[in-house]
């Protein structure tokens, strides 16, 4: 296993981390995740419920444990 | 251990009809799987239920109780004791499915997975029957204020102090959160608010510890009925999770938190950070994705529920560090849920999209965020919520989540033919096992049936039998099957029943 830096205590808060371009590689992978995104939502669209809202607004249960 | 699970149910509505009762509705699912597995409806035996007990060492008066609170008695709903060891019922207005005592969390996984291949499939014949549509949702609200539980059992030495637990466990339940929740659209107890936080549950605690269960809901629950001999055994009742399909939350929730109350009984959690306020660090961990918020604790010391989870795996690595314990199978399933759970904290902190493949509250967030992205939307669009709602459907063509898993996009941990066993064999290791194999050899003559009993009709006999079976880790297949196959009847089973 990887040696792990443990951070397990912050005295103070975290700065924010700034938002960075990741390298050529990243972003292609991530690409290339998006597109086989694409054909995913693609075929989910032909099982998605029609109407929304109706679908949303007769889901309704009783409370339980 | 184990996992119990209230689904959601609806039929689909008929202009001009009466609504139809989710008591009703449970009612004809449950009695479609009995049919179908010609199964006897065996009564539940009540006689050990003792919900109104409390672990802090009291007993709430039934006249001062909430009706929710009894649930020691018999309504009258369909109630099964199937092959594989779990209660198939109706718990109220929901079909339950209450998987059978288990002593790894890979086994919850599969036996969590069977219960979900049951309710798909006796939904989907009840459907076929009746000739509507039947839907289950493993979800666990509704998005208007009802909440309705996935609950953990795990099982206690009587001798570990119980005020340990509500010190030391109730940070590790408020921040698990990151990697246990299953994904929400909306914030609030009436989804007022528009986002999507990571678990369904956490809005509905309000409570540090309590009895209660349906309402004022507590993150440590007290409820002290151990299904077991209470002078060696509590049982630890855990509401706050969410109802997961995907097999690596449902794996590190149940594995962790078995790890982490070994450890708490071996009293190596005194340094964990003790939480200021667990419930609202409850809602706020959850309310945030990006797994960066912090909660105090009680020296107003900040942490992010990460950082909490790291000192709570450091304390279990001390623990496996010490040597073997349990079976093998156990140790070495702690040690991959060390290597695991380390390696998700990681990941979580540096990118939580990273883990679509393995996290179901991220499966559900990437998926909803590309929608989002794709049609322009915002998170008060009912399509958001609806594909939430559709992704926890138990449907083999319209359930989101399982069309992502038969796509490859989500990891799994066991195979179809596990879970397809496990929907009729019980776990070889535990009582499950004798309580299943009684039913599938002499199921006409089980009269009731519960965690810790048998009652049978034997011939011969006049008055019922009762067999006890109090130790949750007796009974089991090695032990009995002899037993079994030597008493060449039941009434030869009840004369040598080992005492």
């Amino acid at each position: 296993m990887s040696e792990q830096i443990h951070r397990t205590r912050r005295d103070e808060p975290e700065p924010e981390a700034p938002d960075l371009p990741g390298p050529a590689a990243a972003s292609d992978a991530a690409q290339r995740r998006d597109e086989g995104l694409d054909d995913l939502l693609d075929e989910i669209d032909d099982v998605l419920e029609v109407n929304a809202e109706e679908f949303v607004r007769s889901f309704v249960q009783k409370g339980g444990q | 251990m184990g996992i119990e699970t209230e689904y959601g149910i609806s039929i689909d509505p008929v202009s001009g009809e009466e609504p139809i009762h989710p008591m009703v509705l449970s009612n004809v699912v449950v009695r479609t799987w009995a049919e179908t597995t010609q199964l006897g409806q065996s009564g539940w035996d009540y006689s050990t239920e003792s919900p109104l007990r409390d672990q802090r060492g009291t007993e709430l008066r039934r006249v001062s109780a909430h009706p929710d609170l009894l649930t020691d008695v018999d309504a009258g709903m369909a109630n099964l004791v199937l092959t594989n060891g779990a209660r198939f019922y109706v718990d109220h207005a929901h079909p339950e499915f209450s998987g059978p005592e288990v002593t790894t969390a890979l086994d919850a996984v599969v036996w969590d997975r069977a219960g979900d291949a049951i309710l798909t499939r006796a939904a989907q014949l009840a459907s076929e029957t009746t000739g509507r549509r039947i839907r289950i949702h493993k979800n666990n609200v509704d998005g208007k204020g009802a909440s309705y539980g996935t609950h953990e059992n795990y099982l206690l030495e009587r001798g570990t102090p119980f005020h340990r637990v509500v010190r030391q466990f109730s940070g590790f339940l408020a921040t698990r959160q990151v990697f246990t929740g299953s994904g929400r659209v909306g914030i609030g107890q009436q989804s007022e608010q528009a986002g999507f936080q990571i678990t369904q549950r956490a809005d509905y605690f309000e409570a540090e510890v309590g009895l209660e269960t349906t309402l004022n809901r507590p993150v440590i629950n007290t409820r002290d009925e151990p299904h077991a001999d209470p002078r060696r055994h509590r049982r630890l009742h855990v509401i706050t999770g969410d109802a997961t399909q995907a097999e690596w939350s449902t794996w590190l929730k149940v594995g962790t938190a078995a790890l982490v109350l070994r450890a708490l009984e071996a009293n190596l959690l005194t340094e964990v950070p003790v939480l200021a306020r667990p419930v609202e660090a409850m809602h706020r961990i959850s309310h945030d994705p990006s797994c960066r918020a912090t909660v105090a604790d009680e020296q107003g010391r900040d942490w992010t529920a990460i950082a909490v989870q790291r000192c709570y795996l450091e304390a279990c690595r001390r623990l496996c560090g010490r040597g073997p314990f349990g079976t093998d199978a156990q140790y070495q399933e702690a040690l991959r849920l060390l290597e695991a759970w380390q390696d998700v904290l990681d990941r979580l902190e540096q990118d939580p999209l990273g883990l679509a493949d393995r996290l179901e509250w991220v499966a559900k967030w990437r998926l909803l965020r590309s929608y989002l992205d794709r049609d322009g939307l915002d998170w008060s669009h009912p399509k958001l919520a609806m594909i939430d709602l559709q992704f926890s459907e138990l449907d083999e063509r319209r359930g989101l989540f399982t069309a992502l898993e038969r796509k490859g996009r989500i990891e799994r941990l066991t195979t179809p033919e596990q879970v397809a066993a496990a929907v009729t064999d019980a776990p070889s290791d535990t009582r499950a096992w004798l309580r299943g194999e009684l039913m599938r050899r002499h199921g006409s003559a089980v009269m009731a049936a519960s965690w810790d009993s048998v009652v049978l009709d034997v011939p011969g006999r006049t008055a019922l039998q009762r067999l006890e079976m109090m130790d949750p880790l007796g009974f089991t297949r090695d032990r009995m099957t002899p037993v079994l196959d030597a008493a060449g009847s039941l009434t030869q089973l009840i004369a040598t029943w080992p005492s």
